[in-house]
């Protein structure tokens, strides 16, 4: 049996604005993203910052979404569209983090595209944004290879992965993305 | 030719595009679920319309936020706007964007890199 009262306290110790577990899809995501846009208004004052993590959280949570969908990041017999979701907040910081399953096999090249972001200053970013932007390769629904380097370049913070061991052939990927909260405007 | 107008909501932008007077307004959230789909007919409309562009074509660009799988389909949608520069016609691009959007002013910045055309990138307040 669940402690729920425990639940709910560590909940609200951690400032949890939203969690969510289970399969995610285009609607369900502007679901999430409504209710996020509301609490924010409540919550945050700064609209610079309001606007920040509105941006990472779209471009992060529909990220998830597509590679779900499109399970190019899946084993053949693991299409699992469940997701994990929690956003909190503490004084200085807002935190999405996004959880799913990955093909063992594919570990190696995530890893590497986040890598590369992590070890690129702003102007690296931005050069390796524009010259992805422009190179007229589409995936299947537009982006293209943009997703970490816009979320790192909003967020102005490395990119926080872990990929922990499920079985022979799967990984449950975790992505922590730290966005700084700026003055009062 | 006729009017494009496309009304926004909640993924997707305003596209007010009109042949006559030449202003072509793109407004709001683009966050669509397929970027392709939504800016495929936007894209067969503007390929029509520079065949035989109005005397002046002004791009007007005001978008809250756009999602990287719209990033492309913009850019592509402004390279086909800049055609009509390159065959020596009559275009200005105007992006706006929120006061203190440094984000979205770096996003005109990068564009207008990339699609090399008068671009005027104008802050306006908040709405």
């Amino acid at each position: 049996m669940i402690d729920y009262l425990a639940l709910y306290d560590k909940m609200r110790d951690n400032n949890i604005m939203l969690t969510f577990k289970g399969e995610v899809s285009f609607e369900l995501i502007n679901s999430v993203l409504k209710i996020m846009e509301e609490r924010l208004d409540l919550v945050e004052t700064s609209k610079k910052t309001r606007k920040k993590v509105y941006n990472v959280l779209v471009e992060c949570l529909q990220n998830v979404c597509n590679h779900l969908e499109t399970g190019e990041y899946s084993t053949e017999n693991n299409l699992n569209k469940n997701a994990l979701l929690i956003i909190e907040s503490d004084k200085d910081n807002y935190h999405v983090v996004t959880g799913n399953h990955v093909a063992k096999s594919k570990v190696d090249m995530l890893k590497a595209r986040i890598d590369e972001v992590n070890a690129s200053d702003k102007e690296h970013l931005r050069d390796l944004y524009k010259k992805i932007l422009d190179n007229g390769v589409f995936s299947e629904k537009g982006g293209g290879g943009l997703g970490f380097i816009d979320i790192a370049r909003k967020s102005g913070q490395k990119l926080i992965y872990h990929f922990t061991n499920v079985d022979q052939e799967v990984v449950f990927f975790t992505l922590q993305i730290d966005i700084p909260r700026t003055e009062n405007d | 030719m006729e009017k494009l107008y496309i009304d926004a909501k909640n993924n997707i932008p305003l596209i007010d595009f009109d042949p006559s007077s030449g202003i072509m307004l793109l407004k709001g959230r683009s966050t669509p679920e397929n970027s392709v789909e939504f800016y495929d007919p936007i894209n067969k409309w503007v390929l029509d319309y520079i065949q035989s562009p109005s005397n002046e074509t002004i791009v007007k660009i005001q978008f809250e936020y756009f999602n990287t799988s719209s990033s492309k389909c913009i850019l592509d949608l402004l390279k086909k706007f800049a055609d009509i520069h390159k065959k020596g016609g009559n275009l200005k691009i105007e992006w706006y964007y929120e006061e203190d959007d440094e984000d979205m002013k770096e996003a005109a910045e990068d564009y207008s890199d990339i699609v090399k055309v008068p671009f005027e990138i104008i802050e306006i307040p908040e709405e």
